[in-house]
């Protein structure tokens, strides 16, 4: 397989088949906390897929290089101190360079540290043994992946607002029950780009 | 005595970390399709969490208010490594089905928010039965979840053969949509359960015990603020 056909298929599979939320379950909460409004789930999914794609291109040379040999067992530990460090240092670089984007995205920043979804994708990547320029890709894939499911979901809560839902499913219930119906229409996209 | 005990039980019905809190709620979706991999996870989390609370209750004096949050989440790193080469070395076919959601407890905001509204506060022996009972109740929803998702998806509980063969299954219990639906209806039931005890019914995704909530809120413009209603006496 030629290296184009190999990245539309990242891209399709990170994208759709593969979907981060919907069909891997990783970065649910933001999914379910942060998807009441369209305008607030666009905001923290790009920062989302930014943030996933700078620690991709450090955690993996990072892997690749010092720890994959003899120092595996500190994969968990470092990786996720080095998101803490680059997420601080995203915000830092962007108050003091690009103020308009802090002020659109700085706010959700310090929410994605401890989101499984950034962690999560890095260890995929190397755990999966994809070379630097796919474990990108990858990364921008998922983020993407993610930003699609946040504004349909967004979409379909907005309209839940006004709905008429049973009493017994009020709240939270119907909230995930929407999620399973969301998922399920992702669940048609199986088989495309292999 | 009765004091301790209250912390104890405290996680496993009242403020059940994943159906009243609504903690963790990544590998409660992902892990469920069978109960066996359900106690895995369960079990896993218990211990980060029984440990990692009583290292940072000891701690709490010592760490630095400012630099509070990457402190917790090294040490809970630290026994998430543990627990990963535990797991690897005695039971390497949980460690296959848990996959990436073994690694990821580091960033299970239950450990997290038991460490910054608990362990940070109180002293060892109140923050590791926290700690326990938290667990517990994480392992016993997780458990449950997987033994509905497995007895629909694939008709066995535990790998015992119970409908399979007689009944087909419903495959889509086991793929996404069926954790998403479980929860939902596992989460309207223990509402229904709350309400009728006069206690609060669960609206939003668990803002209140959130970690990060602070920044969440500001993020979400009071999202988590308009909607905590408490049920009508």
């Amino acid at each position: 397989m030629n290296k184009v056909t190999a990245i539309t298929s990242i891209l399709l599979a990170g994208i759709l088949t593969n979907n981060m939320v919907l069909s891997k379950f990783l970065g649910i909460c933001p999914f379910l906390g942060v998807s009441k409004k369209v305008k607030t789930a666009l905001s923290m999914s790009i920062a989302v897929t930014l943030v996933m794609v700078i620690a991709t291109a450090v955690t993996w040379p990072i892997d690749t290089y010092i720890l994959k040999d003899n120092l595996n067992y500190l994969q968990t530990v470092v990786f996720i101190l080095v998101i803490a460090a680059i997420v601080q240092l995203i915000e830092i670089v962007l108050k003091k360079y690009i103020p308009p984007i802090y002020k659109a995205l700085g706010i959700y920043l310090p929410l994605i540290t401890t989101n499984c979804a950034v962690l999560g994708i890095t260890l995929l990547n190397v755990q999966n043994n994809l070379d630097f320029v796919s474990s990108l890709f990858n990364a921008f894939a998922a983020g993407t992946g993610f930003l699609l499911a946040m504004i349909l979901f967004a979409g379909v809560r907005e309209r839940l607002e006004t709905a008429d839902i049973p009493e017994f499913l009020k709240g939270l219930p119907i909230t995930l029950i929407a999620a399973a119906l969301v998922s399920l229409s992702f669940l048609g996209f199986a088989g495309i780009g292999g | 005595m009765g004091k301790n005990l209250k912390y104890f039980t405290n996680g496993i019905l009242e403020e059940n970390p994943t159906l009243r809190l609504v903690l963790g709620t990544c590998p409660t979706l992902a892990v469920t399709t069978a109960a066996k991999n359900g106690i895995g996870m369960g079990l896993a989390a218990t211990a980060v969490l029984v440990c990692s609370n009583a290292a940072i209750s000891l701690l709490r004096k010592v760490i630095p208010d400012k630099v509070r949050i990457p402190a917790f989440i090294t040490i809970i790193a630290g026994f998430v490594s543990v627990v990963q080469m535990f797991v690897k070395a005695f039971a390497p076919s949980i460690d296959k089905s848990l996959g990436i959601f073994l690694p990821l407890i580091v960033v299970n905001c239950i450990i997290l928010a038991r460490a910054e509204m608990f362990a940070s506060k109180n002293s060892v022996l109140p923050s590791v039965l926290d700690g326990l009972g938290m667990g517990i109740g994480f392992t016993c929803t997780l458990t449950l979840m997987g033994m509905i998702r497995e007895f629909l998806g694939n008709g066995t509980v535990f790998g015992l053969t119970v409908t399979a063969g007689h009944i087909t299954p419903m495959i889509i219990f086991l793929l996404p949509p069926g954790g998403f639906f479980v929860f939902g209806i596992l989460v309207s039931l223990s509402n229904a359960l709350a309400k009728k005890k006069g206690k609060k019914i669960v609206e939003h995704i668990g803002c209140e015990n959130c970690p990060s909530r602070s920044f969440c809120e500001k993020a979400n413009e009071g999202a988590c603020e308009e909607k905590e209603a408490v049920v009508n006496e």
